[in-house]
């Protein structure tokens, strides 16, 4: 039979249920799962906050409220979504083709540093209409050359990708640990681990008084330049082969190393552009810290949004909320700290475990022959 | 618990010893019924089979026999009918329930460790033996057995220095020692040479004669009337009847499989007289590659195939079939001699460059390497020509185009599918392969390497497979065609090469076949017989 079934040991007594894979979700399906999961995962957290002795009401409002009640809150989470929106694609796109591209946090980072090359060392004199090109084609570079590495070594010689791109993660943040402690260290910073701010033209300007900056559409380029290019493109349809099946791909005839290489330069370019973007529409400095873990956060943006990056557009937006009204909830509400993450951890949790039950069904199998 | 009569340390008296009520049937099934998700895949079967006979299950790919037996050997669990065991009902969780009651099944993968001798992996996941493991007895008892039973199986030998044939034969000893008095073999001659074949029918019809059920899976004709002693037909996930080995015919079967009857196939007088062949178009001269392991797989292959002509490669597998079609195709390194399509050399060049020749290709395993089985039929049917006008558009694909042609293959080859955007994976194994071969062939190539092209494909789609070769030979095509069904080869083919060990045997024209001599061959004899070499 067709069916991929996951069957859990036949080992016990009883009636047993197992996951039998759903050769096409229905709509239906898609959409009511998501929403009870959501539901669910939102009775759960308000049981533990019970518990805490907190009025779960009272913090949903508040969180929902921190990350869309007014236009200030929501402009901060289309902020924290951009760098998910980029890095989520660039995610994406390895996923595609099987290659399990999980160094978005390291290629984030690169991209920041080149960028920040560009305009405080390379370009600093530069104008805008010079700068801001030329950082926006440095992060790429910094980014693709920190998805290249695994790319090459994976695309000739089949040196497992997962390993190198996690390995290439802390090698990132520490060398941009270095440069801000070292030689790149703001000399008046007051000892604060960072660069100078960049000059004012390598600033990605903002949208009227928030801090919404132009990150925003190229992150709504490019997915729509990569649906198109998934979607319609001959190159496109070759990933598409190739991440099913290698041999197949060969059979084909189509460049599989070359193809393996392009596209975890390109996965990191994406997410080199989301670290070009964080430091010069927000930080305008290259600092300590600089992402709270943007890079392995879009692993799971891509992931929900099913690797389409018009789903992966929605995904990084709601995901951003999650993120500014859980941090919210420490300033209105005085929660402690802890609370926000926990309810963060137990709807992503949630959700998840819905994307797997759209994908697949739930069978209660007869426990007997005949029973 | 399960080694019952072994713990005496005696081979028991074969045909005695029916437990139960003493009635002949072993199994019964009645009424069962099996879905997975929305396909039925069992509806209502009753089946029985007794003690002392072959019964053997014969139907199309898809109608349920694999999983009727899985059923009774405790893989799967039924929704809804009734098992009895020797007149006893029962119900199964495990596999290990199963043969408890005396019931084991020979699968068509094999489940043996390859650096583990004979006994150690009979002794494999027998839990009732306890920590210690009594080697030294176990293996006695299996070196009886096969005494016992004619299975020439030596307990000490590792799995990997052991034949195809009598691996098989250490799952069937496994079976045994584990007292299984009931077998099911999954269609256990697709692995065979056609002399284990007849080496297995044979050691079958000793052990119901001893009083065995055997139950044989099959989808072959021929060798479901010489081995069993009833048929049951499966077709559409039900019982279409069951017949009398020895009172049906080869039609009669036929019909009830498929719901006609079976064209002619073999290649009459006219076929060959009226047909001219052309100019050679593929000539392979002392072709030599190695195979996956790094040992040498090809050893000087020479091959001349002309305009018109169908050359069939017989041999058991493994001898370098896949490695001639991959060198051929551009997928494996040449490492000597050439290979030259229409008087150009092909040698060593990109697999796409060989496609664009002129080369089209099924190969083995079609999921594995010729389709994507996650993919749609649109998109594994535009795989050779998605570089090309007017498919491709510039960069872009042409939606429209790509429609137009998959349709026009789903058209021209009566691809079963509800159309254009399913599934690939969701089509019967028939209905993929004719995909595939409509893909390759559309373009109209010089020559065709085909692999095992109706190999776990229904006999309804077999016949229209066999039917495109045959006219695609009329047209002029070169084919070579590797296949391990001797009769396939024998109704194609124009002349018939046997490999072995990466070498010709001998070639010889299929009209002047006899079966035994290429059995013979396959096995590694030198022929030195009228028409052994090309002309």
């Amino acid at each position: 039979m067709s069916q991929e079934v996951i069957t859990a040991p036949a080992a016990d007594a009883g009636p047993r249920w197992r996951l039998e894979r759903v050769s096409k979700p229905s709509l239906a399906a898609q959409i009511l799962v998501p929403a009870f999961s959501i539901v669910a995962a939102l009775v759960a957290g308000g049981v533990i906050m019970l518990l805490a002795g907190e009025n779960p009401v009272e913090v949903y409002r508040a969180m929902a409220k921190g990350a869309f009640g007014s236009s200030y809150n929501l402009s901060e989470t289309i902020v924290k979504m951009i760098p998910l929106l980029l890095a989520g694609l660039g995610v994406a796109v390895a996923f595609r083709m099987r290659l399990w591209n999980i160094g978005a946090e390291g290629q984030f980072y690169f991209g920041a540093i080149f960028a920040t090359f560009v305009a405080l060392y390379m370009l600093p004199d530069a104008p805008s209409i010079v700068l801001i090109p030329a950082m926006v084609v440095a992060g790429m570079l910094g980014g693709g050359l920190w998805g290249g590495i695994p790319g090459v070594l994976r695309g000739l010689w089949g040196v497992n990708e997962t390993i190198t791109t996690l390995m290439l993660n802390y090698v990132a943040i520490l060398f941009s640990e270095w440069l801000v402690h070292g030689p790149w260290k703001n000399p008046v910073g007051f000892g604060f681990p960072g660069t100078k701010t960049f000059p004012e033209a390598a600033w990605l300007p903002t949208w009227g008084t928030t801090r919404v900056h132009l990150g925003l559409v190229f992150g709504l380029v490019a997915a729509a330049i990569l649906f198109v290019v998934l979607r319609r493109t001959r190159w496109g349809y070759e990933i598409s082969v190739a991440g099913e099946s290698e041999r197949v791909a060969r059979y084909a005839g189509m460049a599989t190393s070359r193809n393996i290489i392009i596209v975890l330069v390109l996965s990191g370019a994406l997410a080199g552009l989301a670290g070009m973007s964080e430091v010069s529409g927000v930080g305008h400095q290259l600092q300590r810290s600089l992402s709270p873990g943007y890079g392995y956060t879009a692993i799971i943006v891509a992931w929900l949004g099913r690797l389409n990056p018009l789903g992966i557009i929605v995904v990084s937006f709601l995901l951003a909320g999650l993120l500014v009204g859980g941090d919210q909830l420490q300033i209105s509400l005085g929660l402690p700290a802890a609370i926000a993450p926990m309810l963060q951890g137990t709807i992503l949790f949630f959700l998840l475990g819905a994307d797997i039950l759209t994908r697949y069904r739930l069978v209660r199998v007869q426990p007997e022959v005949r029973a | 618990m399960t080694s019952s009569y072994l713990e005496s340390d005696t081979i028991p008296p074969g045909a005695s010893a029916p437990e139960g009520d003493g009635s002949p049937e072993a199994v019964a099934m009645v009424g069962i019924t099996k879905r997975f998700g929305s396909v039925v895949a069992n509806d209502n079967v009753t089946f029985s089979a007794r003690r002392g006979e072959v019964h053997a299950l014969i139907g199309e790919n898809g109608a349920g026999k694999s999983t009727l037996m899985s059923v009774l050997a405790g893989m799967y669990r039924t929704d809804g009918g009734i098992l009895r065991i020797n007149g006893q009902e029962v119900a199964f969780r495990s596999p290990r329930d199963a043969i408890a009651h005396g019931i084991g099944m020979v699968y068509q993968h094999f489940m043996l460790v390859d650096s583990f001798t004979v006994t150690e992996n009979v002794l494999l996941g027998q839990r009732e033996s306890g920590l210690g493991l009594d080697i030294e007895r176990t293996a006695r008892e299996l070196a009886e057995l096969s005494r016992h039973y004619g299975l020439g199986v030596d307990p000490r030998a590792h799995i990997w220095q052991l034949s195809v044939g009598e691996q098989q034969r250490v799952e069937i000893l496994r079976l045994l020692h584990r007292g299984a008095r009931t077998l099911v073999f999954d269609e256990p001659t697709a692995v065979l040479t056609p002399q284990e074949s007849e080496d297995l029918i044979r050691t079958l019809r000793e052990m119901a004669a001893e009083g065995f059920c055997i139950i044989f899976i099959s989808h072959k004709l021929d060798e479901v009337l010489a081995v069993a002693d009833r048929i049951t037909v499966l077709r559409r996930g039900t019982v279409a009847g069951t017949l009398d080995a020895r009172t049906t015919t080869r039609p009669e079967i036929a019909r009830m499989m498929v719901g006609r009857e079976l064209a002619g196939t073999l290649l009459n007088e006219a076929d060959v007289t009226d047909h001219r062949l052309g100019e050679v178009v593929l000539d392979l001269r002392d072709v030599r590659a190695g195979g996956d392991k790094g040992l040498p797989a090809l050893n000087g292959v020479s091959l001349e195939i002309r305009a018109g002509e169908t050359l069939g490669i017989a041999g058991v597998a493994g001898n370098g079939q896949r490695e001639l079609a991959e060198v051929i195709t551009g997928l494996r390194p040449v490492e000597g001699g050439e290979i030259a399509l229409k008087g150009k050399r092909i040698t060593n060049r990109h697999p796409r460059e060989i496609a664009r020749a002129g080369v089209a290709h099924v190969p083995e395993d079609r999921l594995g390497t010729g389709l994507v089985g996650t993919l749609d039929l649109s998109n594994n049917a535009i795989m050779r020509t998605y570089r090309e006008k007017p498919i491709a558009r510039g960069p872009y694909l042409a939606a429209r185009a790509i429609a137009h042609f998959a349709d026009r293959l789903i058209g021209e080859y009566e691809v079963k599918t509800p159309g254009r955007s399913t599934r690939l994976r969701d089509l019967s194994g028939g209905n993929q392969q004719k995909l595939l071969i409509a893909r390759e062939l559309a373009g109209e190539p010089a020559a065709i390497v085909a692999v095992h092209p109706t190999r776990g494909v229904d006999v309804g789609a077999s016949e229209s497979i066999h039917g495109v070769l045959r006219a695609q030979r009329l047209r002029g095509a070169a084919t070579l065609l590797i296949s391990e069904d001797l009769d396939e080869l024998l109704t194609l083919c124009d002349r018939i090469a046997v490999i072995y060990e990466g070498r010709i045997m001998g070639i010889v024209p299929s009209r002047q076949a006899d079966p035994e001599q290429i059995g013979l061959m396959m096995a590694g004899t030198v022929m030195p017989a009228a028409g052994s070499l090309p002309a």
